[in-house]
């Protein structure tokens, strides 16, 4: 093997999720030389599996208030900051008449008590607001919920943070630490695209790794105990509420409807897994049966609305009880490993929210900062990310391309100045949701992607009502021209596109899922006789993992 | 809630509506229907940004929908839309769309002057003048209104059909009360050789299919409401058939209005029938008129609303059980025209490169007439092709022996 390349930083962050990118952008902006690493892509953890509710604190009002607090300022500061990641949707939470309408005003005083603005209707408001909630409810009270879109979020970040001198290696796995007695001061890592060994040194670790935050921990002799519980989502062709609906209640399964850009969300199940089952989540029949169930309370029309697909993550529950006894914590937890078990170099920042991420990073890293002697304040909460600078609420040119439209939504309009406007640039790949070859050739040119899977995290292609059937082909041609790879290359990759596409299909494969889906297939198979391209050579690691992605 | 707007996610992306679809083959503008309909159905929901001024360029003709094999009301979801959000800007092509969709205001102007009328619209200063000003296309001939409604020549007759034992109602529609009596008295006579009397609906309006396709929509709602009043007073009072001779109209009266324009026609859509598909019905059961043989070779030319009402054959065997008559089918295709499309000045060219192969066809066919169901086809041919063009109605009429 011999040569190993090594690097040196000042802070290594393990995690491109949420809180992963986040911390890389505040380092960044605090002047603090930082490297990221995942093992896959950025927001292919949890954060890319989630439900992308930006709470505003009232689903928590009640069992939780500290949380609570936390989700009604950070909701408040990302409108501002990420506003091109946010869809200031408001959110309802109704009574039907099987629930206790008398837990109304316990809800609207402690949302008061938290500083969460709340407004009751009558079902005749409630429903002209949202023609499509259930019309049997008893009443609905009004909260400032949102959306937020968790691969913009991260993709913004990592852009801000390289502006700032950051820098990113995504598909490296953190393989053990470097460590000098109780010291950490570094990480050997694989490049799992190459299988290239290298090492990262560094002052400071920090583990934002979710879920797999309790590999890391093992890794430095650490003992973390998570709890992880499973939740699956189903997500709807179109969207067919405008606001957030939640149940007024206490919180059970299948109890928000997120519209969520051009589709909505019903979520979630809950079901403790092991911790061994993290990498093989699977979708069950009775799952979905759950979420339709629960799914057309909310909005009876869902029963009727085709289902695109189905996907799963894992809450990243926290054991806080320091070993006696079981005391989960749903809260954030930040681990300052040299506090807790003597240990430097490192520290954790697990549990939280996605939509706490910019908090879970001002956390932590005021604690290194501490450590490595910075003192500069953080800035994240005043500065906007990149695509939300020059936002305004108006509305785009009327005379503008839907496909610049679509881009402008997703990106700013500021990055789509720079797309390419040639007639070609302006060409459609993805149909379904308006991607053009400008914001293609630009995500695949700026904003690390090495593959379509990462393509559509960064642009949504592939994400609407064809699931690839349309784009998958021209998308990967495209790579053969900007993404320098050859044609057996992007071959591959359209199958490794497809193949994820359709783990996520499989859990609905019924009515107009079923049908497209074999229709994708006449086209993939017997058309472009997709099975014999061989699939040697550099395959990526997840092939065979049986999980879903949004 | 209506059709078009749940139909839409029944969509699975192939394409073949686009592919079928005469303006996105003839005008690189058009995104086609795919994406103006389901796609964009989809995207409108999320915000009304999505919505593309493009949707103009549709002439509602359905092929589409046709040609759809997950039963996607394609045009349905378009026009809706256009109806819904289409902006009204006010400039002479305004006034254009208003005068070529009014056909029963300008209808009931014209008639009583019609040799004037005519005369005006048919001269190339005027025609000049409306190019640039109005934007109607200075290559089109406006229709040419009679000289006296249908309905008013009826009301003499009217007496006379009561006497026959079995009746059914007209719905004459714009064209033939204006522009082409004829037709109607034609349908009277080959009904009454087959012992059957005709009526006519209380007072009809215009369908509103012109308005629809000039987004027009709540005069076009008025219309329908007051054609389905009366055509339930007709159907509880006579319990008649209510036929049409306008493939358009039948098409308008029995799917636009619920599918479009949101009006419940259900206690009459059962009535409602395309006249030929009520006449091989009849002939089928024996109620045949004595016809004589017509030695001549015709063309016939499907209507696009025809061929999304699944009827074509209906008139197809109606031609074939006229003795001697040679019936050559033409290859199932858009005329370009559409209605009003045609006539205004920024469509010409594409209704023209629509229309092309039709034409070529006819002129190379040597028939003695060209046959077709509906009103607009027929100008449409005749003046492309000179080859004159009629209703299956007006043969049959010709077939009589008495
Ligand atoms: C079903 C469900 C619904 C939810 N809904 C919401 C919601 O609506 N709103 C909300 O705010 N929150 C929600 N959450 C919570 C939220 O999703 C998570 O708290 C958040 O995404 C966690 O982000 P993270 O960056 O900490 O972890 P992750 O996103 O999991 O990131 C960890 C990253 O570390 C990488 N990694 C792991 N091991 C290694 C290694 N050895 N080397 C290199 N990289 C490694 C992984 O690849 C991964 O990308 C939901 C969670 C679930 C499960
Ligand atoms: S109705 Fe006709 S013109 Fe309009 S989209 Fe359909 S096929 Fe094209
Ligand atoms: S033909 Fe029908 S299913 Fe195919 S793309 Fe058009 S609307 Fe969709």
């Amino acid at each position: 093997m011999g040569h190993i390349s090594r690097f040196e930083t000042e802070v290594l962050i393990i995690g491109g999720g949420a809180t992963g990118t986040s911390i890389m952008r505040d380092c960044a902006l605090r002047g603090i030389k930082c490297m990221l690493l995942d093992k896959n892509d950025i927001a292919s953890g949890t954060t890319g599996r989630n439900h992308g509710l930006l709470h505003s604190g009232a689903r928590y009002a009640v069992t939780d208030s500290e949380s609570a607090h936390e989700c009604i300022q950070e909701n408040k500061i990302l409108r501002k900051i990420a506003s091109h990641c946010v869809d200031q949707t408001d959110g309802l939470f109704i009574t039907l008449p099987e629930d206790d309408l008398s837990f109304q005003s316990t809800f609207i005083h402690a949302c008061t008590s938290v500083g969460i603005d709340t407004q009751k209707l009558t079902p005749e408001e409630a429903l002209k607001l949202e023609p499509n909630v259930n019309p049997s409810l008893l009443g609905a009270v009004k909260v400032p919920d949102g959306t937020l879109d968790p691969f913009r979020l991260c993709a913004s970040n990592v852009l801000d943070a390289k502006q700032h001198g950051a820098q990113i290696f995504t598909y490296s796995i953190v393989q053990s630490f470097i460590r000098v007695g109780e010291r950490i001061i570094g990480a050997s890592c694989l490049n799992v695209r190459t299988n290239e060994k290298f090492e990262i040194f560094a002052n400071e670790v920090i583990n934002a790794a979710g879920i797999w935050g309790k590999n890391i921990c093992q890794y430095a002799e650490l003992d973390v105990q998570m709890f992880p519980a499973k939740g699956s989502l189903l997500v709807l062709e179109h969207r067919i509420n405008d606001l957030v609906i939640n149940r007024c209640r206490k919180p059970a399964d299948a109890d928000i409807l997120v519209p969520g850009d051009s589709i909505s969300l019903i979520g979630t199940t809950s079901e403790e897994i092991d911790y061994c089952e993290i990498d093989s989540l699977r979708v069950t029949d009775q799952e979905v049966n759950i979420l339709i169930e629960e799914g057309a309370k909310l909005a009876p029309i869902l029963e009727q609305t085709r289902i695109l697909r189905a996907y799963a993550g894992v809450r990243p529950l926290v054991d806080v009880s320091g070993g006696n006894g079981r005391n989960i914590s749903r809260g954030i937890v930040l681990l300052d490993h040299a506090k807790r078990d003597g240990l430097t170099g490192l520290t954790s920042i697990l549990g939280g929210k996605l939509m706490t991420c910019r908090l879970m990073a001002e956390m932590t890293t005021d604690v290194v900062a501490e450590k490595l002697g910075n003192n500069s304040p953080c800035t994240t909460h005043l500065q906007p990310l990149p695509g939300s600078v020059e936002r305004t609420d108006k509305q785009p040119r009327k005379k503008t391309a839907l496909t610049s439209k679509a881009a402008a939504y997703r990106h700013g309009e500021k990055a789509v100045q720079l797309f390419d406007q040639s007639a070609k640039g302006k060409s459609i790949v993805c149909e379904c949701e308006m991607v053009s070859v400008g914001e293609i050739e630009y995500a695949i040119k700026k904003l690390d992607v090495t593959n379509l899977v990462d393509l559509r995290r960064r642009t949504r292609l592939g994400m609407g009502s064809c699931q690839g059937e349309l784009c998958t082909y021209r998308a990967s041609g495209l790579f053969c021209e900007y993404g320098q790879c050859s044609g057996h290359d992007s071959s591959k990759l359209l199958i490794h596109f497809l193949e994820e596409r359709w783990k996520g299909i499989k859990p609905v494969l019924f009515d107009d899922a079923l049908r497209e889906a074999e229709f994708t297939y006449w086209i993939y198979e017997g058309l472009f006789g997709a099975a014999d391209v061989t699939l040697l050579g550099t395959a990526q690691n997840d092939e065979k993992k049986e999980y879903y992605e949004i | 809630m209506n059709i078009a707007q749940n139909s839409f996610e029944k969509c699975i992306k192939c394409t073949i509506c686009t592919v079928y679809c005469p303006v996105a083959k003839a005008n690189p503008n058009y995104p086609g229907p795919k994406e103006c309909g389901p796609d964009g159905a989809r995207l409108r929901i999320k915000s009304l940004d999505y919505y593309d001024q493009a949707l103009k360029l549709c002439t509602n003709c359905k092929r589409c929908e046709t040609a759809c094999p997950s039963n996607v009301n394609v045009g349905d979801i378009i026009a809706v839309a256009r109806g819904k959000f289409e902006k009204k800007v006010i400039n002479p092509k305004l006034m254009r769309d208003f005068i070529l969709s009014q056909t029963d205001l300008f209808g009931t102007l014209s008639t009583p002057f019609a040799p004037i009328v005519n005369k005006i619209t048919d001269s190339q200063i005027i025609k000049t003048v409306m190019h640039k000003t109005i934007g109607i296309d200075k290559h089109k001939a406006l229709p040419k209104y009679s000289l006296g409604t249908f309905r008013n020549w009826f009301k003499k007759n009217a007496p006379d059909q009561e006497q026959y034992p079995r009746q059914v109602s007209y719905f004459h529609g714009c064209y033939v009360n204006y522009n082409d009596p004829d037709l109607g008295k034609d349908l009277l006579k080959v009904l009454n050789a087959m012992n059957i009397g005709l009526k006519l609906l209380n007072k009809e309006k215009c369908c509103g299919v012109p308005l629809i396709a000039n987004g027009f929509h709540d005069k076009a709602r008025k219309n329908a409401r007051f054609n389905v009043k009366n055509m339930t007073e007709a159907v509880e009072k006579f319990n008649t058939p209510i036929l049409s001779t306008s493939s358009t109209c039948s098409f308008t009266l029995k799917q636009e209005y619920p599918h479009v324009l949101d009006v419940d026609n259900s206690q009459v859509v059962d009535k409602i029938e395309y006249i030929t598909s009520f006449l091989l019905r009849e002939f089928m059961n024996g109620n045949a008129p004595k016809l004589k043989e017509i030695n001549k070779t015709i063309v016939y030319h499907t209507p696009c609303h025809l061929e999304r009402s699944g009827l074509a054959i209906f008139t197809i065997e109606l031609l074939r059980a006229i003795p001697g008559l040679k019936v050559i089918v033409l290859e199932s295709e858009c005329c370009g025209l559409a209605g009003t499309y045609g006539f205004k000045k920024e469509n010409y060219d594409v209704s023209m490169k629509i229309g092309k192969h039709l034409f070529e066809t006819i002129k190379n066919s040597d028939a003695d007439y060209a046959i077709t169901d509906c009103e607009t086809c027929k100008w449409q041919i005749e003046e492309n092709t000179h080859l004159k063009t009629i209703h299956p109605i007006n043969l049959l009429a010709q077939g009589l022996t008495v």
